[in-house]
């Protein structure tokens, strides 16, 4: 027996060590174990599980699939708490993506994923490699991806590094989904000192599949055949996802820029195009992404689904380069690769197909019985494990949590602290500026938001907006959190995201049917981490249960924090809508001089944790805004009836700067002509509330003068709070609170501080 | 109207060009993969769509122009047949030298997808017959090298021979640095070659062709293309 296991601590439980099949390799030391993140407790599970001592690739395969980032070990407990379900859900979580029925034959497929920690080592490959992982995981289910978005943050515009992050990723994401010909078709951005030390970037994508078409990444029937479709493996991403991804960041950080994979757009392009021709082919049985951890994932996972076992000789891969030895080729995270399990007699065809589109293919093992993954590498076995220690082996981590001691000091605030003002025109020029609220036009003009002529919604509004061709059908997407609100308080923030996200598309026309996350925390060895987790989790079950949306796919990351300093909490939800009718869309931006514009909800005396507070004061403190999900739920209906009877001319989200910043908004949207707007206000609210208050639940509409009786009455009868506010018009946006003027200013200038403020700083 | 619709791997408005030509503006229409020469002699039109053609990892349409399929487009072209290139189509012409000039990186470095102006400067052709004079058309751009580049004395030529067929322009037709969205030379958003068979433009114009989508200005290419059959 090796030396090093006359440590007690490495004492084989049940030992019957079987070396002779297995190709000898160096001694498993408790450095070398320790080196691959896992624990000693965990060493010894392993030992218990498989009865011998792994060999350095077991112990490789043990490492990635037991990393958080692979396992989920200890967010999986609550995760099992998120409403999945609804009548439309065709798959739920566990798959590459969610799938949810939209009717006529047709389905759509869509997941967000994380990819921070690379991006924040190499902005643009890090960024670029995340579109197409995720784009990956949704063509995978058969479906063709026909929209990406994402959801970026950044530290704050004060740290050097901000702007060559931005310029990165933005270039990053710009590059990869433009090649491939997905448009990138909106997203959020926030600026924050919690991202000083780790940005985030979450990629989402959408796909449209028929709903009976379905591919699962199972591999089942012994005897088929293990296809390896796409790139050449190469060393590149090794311990990529599994181990950087799943530990904090320190002075070593930049050591780890080799674990950072490279993606080729035109390979993906390739590969979408190859895949969606071999799911024409009924012999085509499971298919899978090589994604985190490579061909090691991709091989188990598949088989664990099947209740099966795979066979796998490693001499067959398509190598990049000479001399890697197994551990290597099985953790591997090169790109652009995938695992077919297809029917054996048609090996020539589904070879033909992927000669067609130029890609490397190769048959490398078979479909067994027995549960195991057995591997041969030149003639030799070099490993051969059983499946469920490795795929669910690892145990669920009942991590301590703790109420963080800073929300004692952060919640109470006392407005007396902060002086009213007579005039709000500094206030509101401030906000427009401030790069969370001011128009992200630098960004999604690098991006192709048009190819494949669906989007019916440009971004700049509430949600982008997709038609399905051949049908009446649109699909409504938006993604959101405020991590600020997270901060104050998980679970309401995390509720307040879900909320959002559904008005969001609401204020397009769509019905909320489904929706994924993406949780970025800190470190969960933290109680207080867990803590946060715990609450954001179940505030956006929650949430969910309310408004009765499936959460049908997400990705957890955590380890979000840099020398100790966590980000904030930001659950990110994206949710997807339906729209039954195209011809009834709705967008933000005002349409005509002599519209009257309302406001659909009411204004509370709410100000902590707005982006006003941030902007003026530099304090990220006090109580968020409070959600009322009943009223939230009217306010929704109310607008999506108002939208469907065709009687408004726009609709527009009320959230970051408040009612002040979402008329500006409307005054000046993408695609629309520039409209001034008069404001008169009667109310006991504070100025500084009344306007720049983040009060959730409130939407404002315009709509033509002679339909304000039938809009009234609606409003009476639903029953939900609805208030006449103003008019639009003229040259510029002026606010009067009780027969005071508190805001003049030519539109023009607004508009003019609003659109470049971003591109300023960025370029 | 008999069109054929070049498919490099790399295409991605291929899809977009056959469904404005074909359920749009109802034209027969044809795929061809960039594998294989064709028989061109029955086609009224060939289009090479926008796209990263083959990845565009050297310079966009550098290796496009070495496909079994360009042979049987430049023959079908030197016999007056009509070819249309659309962003990545209107590089991979420059490169087989179809057309004049060069396309280079944008002056601001970065990829540009929004809506710009061009105005018409030569309606005396097949692809622009049925415009205006001076016409002004919105048309989204998409691409990271659409900065047009020709030598001074070779642009008087183009100009004197009414080869520029677009120029990047205000929204009132006016013609100015602020107007340029790339930095082209002369702001040329389009050019034919001598015989006016050959035309390459950056600007998208399948991409503002259906009405179901915001704006069809780019229907009156294709429709001068259609009257010319």
């Amino acid at each position: 027996m090796a030396k090093s296991f006359f440590n007690p601590l490495f004492q084989i439980p049940n030992a019957v060590d079987k070396p002779k099949k297995i190709r000898p390799g160096p001694e498993i030391t408790p450095e070398i174990v320790k080196e691959h993140g896992l624990t000693v407790e965990e060493f010894r599970r392993i030992l218990d599980l498989i009865g011998r001592t792994p060999n350095l690739t077991e112990l490789g395969i043990f490492s990635v699939m037991w990393s958080e980032h692979c396992s989920y070990k200890s967010s999986r407990p609550y995760l099992r708490k998120l409403p999945v379900e609804s009548p439309r859900v065709l798959q739920g979580p566990g798959e590459n993506a969610g799938v949810i029925d939209i009717g006529d034959g047709l389905a759509v497929a869509f997941k967000i994923e994380s990819h921070n920690h690379p991006s924040f080592i190499e902005p643009h490959q890090g960024a670029a490699t995340g579109v197409g992982g995720i784009m990956r995981d949704v063509f995978t289910m058969g479906a063709r991806p026909i929209a990406l978005m994402n959801s970026l943050r950044f530290g704050e515009l004060e740290e050097p590094r901000t702007r060559f992050l931005l310029n990165g990723v933005v270039d990053g994401i710009a590059s990869y989904g433009n090649c491939t010909g997905v448009p990138t078709v909106g997203g959020e951005i926030y600026f924050d000192a919690c991202y000083n030390g780790n940005i985030l970037v979450n990629a989402f994508c959408l796909g449209l599949l028929k709903s009976d078409r379905i591919f699962l990444a199972g591999a089942g029937g012994v005897g088929n055949q293990i296809l390896y479709v796409g790139s050449k493996t190469g060393r590149d991403g090794i311990h990529g996802a599994s181990l950087l991804a799943s530990s904090e960041f320190d002075e070593t950080t930049e050591d780890k820029r080799p674990t950072v994979q490279v993606g080729d757009p035109f390979t993906e392009k390739l590969l979408i195009e190859a895949c969606l021709e071999l799911f024409e082919c009924d012999w085509v049985v499971g298919v899978q992404d090589m994604g985190a951890a490579g061909l090691t994932s991709s091989s188990f996972e598949m088989a664990h689904r099947a209740e099966t076992g795979v066979s796998m000789d490693l001499s067959k891969v398509p190598l990049r380069e000479e001399g890697m030895i197994p551990y290597e080729i099985l953790l591997s995270e090169s790109q652009e690769r995938m695992l077919f399990v297809i029917k054996p007699g048609h090996e020539k065809e589904a070879l033909a197909i992927l000669d067609k589109w130029g890609l490397d293919a190769a048959i490398i093992g078979e479909v067994i019985e027995e549960s195991c993954v057995r591997i041969q590498f030149e003639g030799q076995e070099v490993v051969n494990l059983p499946i469920f220690p490795v795929v669910d082996g690892a145990l669920d981590l009942k991590r301590e949590t703790r109420r963080p001691q800073y929300l004692d000091e952060v919640v109470h605030i006392s407005l007396t602290e902060f002086p009213d003002f007579s005039s709000g025109d500094r206030a509101l020029k401030k906000l427009l500026a401030c790069p969370n609220i001011a128009s992200k036009e630098w960004v999604y003009e690098q991006y192709d938001h048009m190819v494949r002529l669906n989007t019916l919604v440009l971004p700049g509004s509430d949600a982008a907006v997709l038609r399905i061709k051949d049908t009446n059908k649109a699909v409504a997407i938006s993604v959101d959190c405020n991590s600020r609100y997270c901060y104050l308080d998980p679970y309401e923030g995390a509720a307040i995201a879900v909320a959002e996200a559904c008005r969001n598309v609401v204020c397009s026309g769509a019905e909320p049917i489904g929706l994924t996350n993406c949780l970025n925390f800190g470190n969960p060895e933290k109680p207080e981490i867990m803590w946060q987790f715990k609450q954001a989790v179940e505030g956006m079950g929650d949430a969910c249960r309310f408004f009765d949306i499936p959460v049908v796919s997400g990705n957890v990351s955590l380890y979000n924090e840099t020398k100790g300093d966590a980000i904030y909490p930001t659950p990110t939800v994206a949710v997807v809508g339906l729209i039954e009718n195209q011809k009834l869309i709705m967008t933000q931006g005002f349409k005509n001089s002599g519209d009257q514009i309302a406001l659909i909800g009411f204004t509370m005396e709410e100000l902590g944790g707005t982006e006003y507070l941030k902007v003026m004061f530099d304090r990220s403190e006090g109580k968020p805004p409070v959600l009322d999900r009943k009223h939230e739920k009217q306010v929704q209906d109310f607008c999506r009836e108002l939208i469907q009877k065709g009687l408004i001319s726009s609709a527009h989200d009320c959230s970051e700067g408040g009612l002040a910043v979402t008329v500006a908004e409307s005054c000046f949207s993408p695609g629309c002509q520039t409209l001034g707007a008069t404001l008169t206000l009667e109310s006991t609210l504070r100025n500084d509330t009344l306007l720049f208050g983040e009060t959730q639940s409130r939407i404002v509409i315009s709509f033509p003068e002679e339909r304000i009786n039938e809009i009234e009455d609606l409003a009476m009868a639903f029953p939900v709070d609805f208030s006449l506010i103003g008019k639009v018009g003229g040259s510029h946006f002026t606010v009067t609170v009780n027969g005071k003027e508190v805001v003049k200013q030519d539109i023009e200038v607004l508009k003019e501080i609003w659109k470049t403020s971003l591109g300023n700083y960025a370029g | 109207m008999k069109c054929g619709i070049v498919v490099f791997p790399g295409s991605n408005c291929d899809h977009d060009c056959y469904h404005i030509l074909k359920h749009i503006l109802n034209q027969e229409t044809h795929w061809l993969w960039h594998k294989e020469e064709a028989n061109l002699e029955s086609f009224d039109l060939v289009v090479l769509p926008g796209g990263f053609s083959y990845g565009d990892y050297l310079r966009a349409g550098a290796i496009a122009r070495f496909s079994p399929i360009m042979n049987s487009i430049i023959r079908f072209a030197e016999s007056g047949g009509k070819v249309l290139g659309i962003c990545n189509g209107f590089q991979i012409l420059l490169e087989c030298d179809l057309l004049p000039g060069a396309l280079i990186q944008n002056q601001s470095r970065k990829f540009i997808c929004k809506n710009v102006s061009v105005r018409i400067e030569n309606t005396d052709t097949p692809f622009t017959l049925q415009c205006g004079k001076n016409q002004v058309l919105e048309i989204p751009i998409a691409h990271h090298q659409g900065s047009y580049y020709i030598d001074p004395f070779s642009l008087n030529h183009l100009e004197e021979n009414g080869q520029i067929l677009f120029r990047y322009c205000d929204t009132s037709g006016n013609v100015s640095a602020e107007s340029n969205p790339n930095g082209s030379v002369g702001s040329v958003a389009g050019v034919a070659n001598g015989g006016k068979n050959v035309m390459g433009l950056m600007p998208h114009p399948e991409r503002c062709a259906d009405p179901e989508l915001a704006g069809t200005d780019g229907q009156i290419i294709f429709q001068s293309l259609i009257s010319n059959s």
